[in-house]
């Protein structure tokens, strides 16, 4: 219903767009999937994007610039999401920037959004070595990539072990994805066990996951001392409650983020007690931005999510985050570039680069405690690298570290010394950010 | 050598979930000698309906007669919709109608009740046994052995249904000849909406199962996958050949994973059955338990 509705809205809004006489108004694609395996994700990311984004109209925009978007169904589909870019990029004035939250539509965009100038964010996703600006001009992986995340996961089993250097000697099952999305952070992994003495056994999961038990019975034979789960969509639940099936301790395993909704923990029942995933976002409904979503939008019928239960959960929380953070560039792209304008993709790359929300600035925003500071530049396009570390009670996702970061240097080093590689194989010339402004 | 065995049973046990899933497919092919596409969706669909309902407020004994019911509405809508103008067309034609089928069930599911992971609790512990554990060192999971116990009672009512009952006669008539059945008076129509009903009852069992290990989503519909080795190896029109069919592939894919997984990097779980099911072909082509069709010319 909720799709059939939005649809109806985009067409009504394209109407109205081709009707009226144009006025300030920023245009973002959203390449969402509501549909399909990963439609939870999908549903509860863009949702809470768009909440977000329909609270600030309401609040009159940003310096009297409404947002405007137009949805294009992915089903997380790779080529389905190249089409929905090609479709939406020059619509109603042009994207002036866009996220597909898929690695896969991620990898398929990374060249065009070059030869478009149009800036893709891959908030906590997608290409590792994207964080470096001087080499991806135009991709902009905000917050965390997996290689800082896989930093801070192995960061956060010394802090459970004792502290710095108690993971020499010790073995950490990696269970993964057999895709792209599940190898990605594999060369970070063995850079961090080398540097710190651990082992680690990789165990490739074939997508789906639908059954796991050989891979849990290796696990029972390995003996690891942890378990790193890099899973997705079904292959989560399955996971732990196969891990359940085999002996093996839930508070032993930790999770990436796509492993970390509480749609990959509910289908587990019991079985997920005790379990523990990295997130970059906290969920709730207290923070004030929640609050004015909740009474603003939801209480007068024009939130975006069918299921107001989810108000406040993980997908939600980060997709209001992914809002905050685009809408924060443009505002600091309207600061320099003239405010109450519509910015062009140039500006608003611009303003990714020149993210700046301090502590003090998140609290402005009504959202202090919800995410780490993050902070861009042109060389730095991820600005943050923290996530934070939440245990699963049987009911909900209570925090059981603050946010932190992993080996940064380490992961920073491996990040240049790959971008440096990708612009050799693609002939791109490096900027000198010391000459940017 | 308990490691070993571990698998071996572990491996069979989810031969029979995988079989739960192939007895839908057998089932419509016994009928109308095509392979239902939409059989996965089906799995997907009952299980939705199923939660869809107790979210309603309905109690799982309430549930479960309404999502049967269900269940049968649509194996009469798909007969009347779809199959009945599709009478003596070629099967090739009745195969795309089914592709057609899937994505039709897959998004109106959707639709219908949401896109929602949801848990699904049969009351059923997915625990390893503490007795069998204790005394032999193996774990073997409570769901797993009730997963089977419910498949072979399953498979028992279903063989008798098909080999005692003058439908299961009628089936095998229509399934060789749609023309030829109709002719002797067989109700083509009929038969079809009652072979749909019970396709889609056994579908409900699957997704039920399936549902209570995985969670209810969109993802049960990728189960298909795993009956479709089933199929090859115990060939398309055998109740029993899905069965042993589900039991080789599980054992098999569970020990190539284990055993031979991690000397070519692993993750070869996926693929092993099918190089199993192709192995089989070559010298079965009718799978093992199919049945030899001899045409004279």
């Amino acid at each position: 219903m909720k799709l059939i509705k939005t649809l109806l809205l985009g067409a009504v809004a394209a109407c109205a767009l081709a009707t009226t006489p144009s006025y300030a108004q920023q245009f973002i694609p959203i390449l969402s999937y509501r549909i399909g395996p990963y439609a939870a994700g999908g549903s509860g990311y863009f949702g809470g994007a768009i909440d977000y984004f329909n609270l600030v109209n309401s609040q009159g925009g940003i310096n009297g610039v409404k947002l405007v978007w137009e949805e294009c169904e992915t089903e997380y589909n790779a080529a389905r999401g190249v089409e929905c870019y090609e479709r939406l990029k020059t619509r109603n004035g042009g994207a002036s920037t866009v996220d597909p939250l898929s690695t896969g539509i991620a990898y398929g965009l990374i060249d065009r959004v070059a030869q478009d100038k149009i800036p893709m964010t891959t908030f906590g996703y997608g290409l590792g070595a994207s964080a470096d600006g001087n080499v991806f001009r135009w991709v902009f992986p905000l917050g965390t990539t997996y290689w800082d995340q896989v930093a801070a996961m192995v960061a956060y089993l010394e802090q459970k072990e004792g502290g710095a250097g108690k993971l020499k000697g010790k073995k950490i099952a990696y269970m993964y994805h057999d895709s792209a999305y599940g190898k990605e952070p594999i060369g970070t992994l063995d850079a961090l066990a080398a540097k710190n003495g651990f082992e680690v056994i990789k165990i490739p999961i074939t997508p789906p996951g639908t059954t796991q038990e050989s891979q849990w019975l290796q696990v029972r034979q390995q003996k690891p001392d942890y378990v790193i789960l890099w899973g997705f969509g079904v292959m989560n639940p399955v996971a732990l409650k196969t891990a359940a099936k085999t002996g093996f301790p839930r508070e032993k395993i930790v999770g990436v983020w796509w492993a970390g909704s509480e749609e990959d923990v509910i289908p587990a029942g019991t079985a997920a007690k005790g379990y523990v995933s990295a997130a970059f976002s906290a969920p709730g409904t207290s923070f004030p931005v929640m609050q004015d979503i909740k009474t603003k939008l939801y209480a007068n019928g024009k939130g975006n999510l069918e299921d107001p239960a989810r108000i406040g959960s993980i997908y939600h929380t980060r997709g209001v985050v992914y809002g905050i953070l685009i809408t924060e560039a443009i505002r600091k792209a309207q600061d320099k570039f003239g405010k109450g304008k519509v910015m062009t993709p140039e500006q608003v790359r611009w303003g990714l680069e020149h993210i700046d929300l301090t502590d003090a600035r998140i609290k402005e925003l009504g959202a202090a405690g919800m995410f780490p500071p993050v902070k861009t530049s042109c060389s730095d396009h991820e600005g943050s690298g923290m996530v934070k570390f939440q245990v699963w009670d049987g009911n909900a996702f209570k925090p059981v570290t603050g946010f932190m970061a992993g080996d940064r240097a380490l992961v920073r080093k491996l990040v240049e010394e790959s971008a440096a590689k990708y612009a050799a194989d693609k002939k791109i010339t490096p900027v000198d950010c010391s000459k940017e402004n | 050598m308990s490691f070993f065995f571990e698998v071996l049973i572990g491996g069979l046990l989810s031969g029979v979930m995988y079989s739960l899933v192939a007895l839908g497919f057998v089932l419509i092919y016994k009928a109308s000698g095509v392979f239902n596409f939409a059989q996965g969706t089906m799995v997907f669909f009952a299980a939705l309906t199923f939660v869809g309902f107790t979210e309603l407020g309905l109690s799982f004994w309430a549930a479960l007669p309404a999502t049967l019911a269900a269940m049968v509405v649509l194996g009469l809508v798909i007969e009347r919709g779809v199959l009945r103008p599709l009478v003596n067309q070629p099967q090739i034609s009745l195969f795309m109608a089914t592709i057609g089928l899937a994505f039709l069930l897959e998004g109106l599911s959707q639709l219908l009740w949401g896109s929602e992971v949801r848990g699904l609790d049969i009351g059923i512990p997915d625990e390893p046994i503490a007795w069998i554990s204790d005394r032999f060192g193996l774990n073997i999971s409570r769901f797993d052995l009730s997963a089977a116990l419910i498949a072979a009672v399953l498979v028992i009512a279903l063989a008798l249904f098909f080999s005692r009952t003058r439908i299961g006669r009628a089936l095998r008539a229509v399934a060789d000849d749609h023309q030829a059945a109709l002719a002797v008076g067989i109700p083509l129509q009929q038969i079809w909406a009652i072979v749909w009903g019970v396709a889609g009852a056994v579908a409900l069992v699957a997704g039920l199962l399936w549902g209570a290990r995985n969670g209810v989503q969109y993802a049960l519909t990728f189960v298909a996958l795993k009956a479709l080795p089933v199929l090859m190896l115990g060939g398309l029109e055998s109740i029993p050949g899905a069965i042993v069919g589900g039991l080789i592939v599980g054992a098999s894919e569970k020990l190539a994973e284990v055993y031979i997984g991690p000397y070519v990097g692993g993750g070869i779980e996926g693929w092993f059955p099918y190089v199993l099911a192709l192995v089989v072909l070559l010298f079965r082509p009718e799978g093992l338990f199919g049945e030899k069709i001899i045409r004279r010319v």
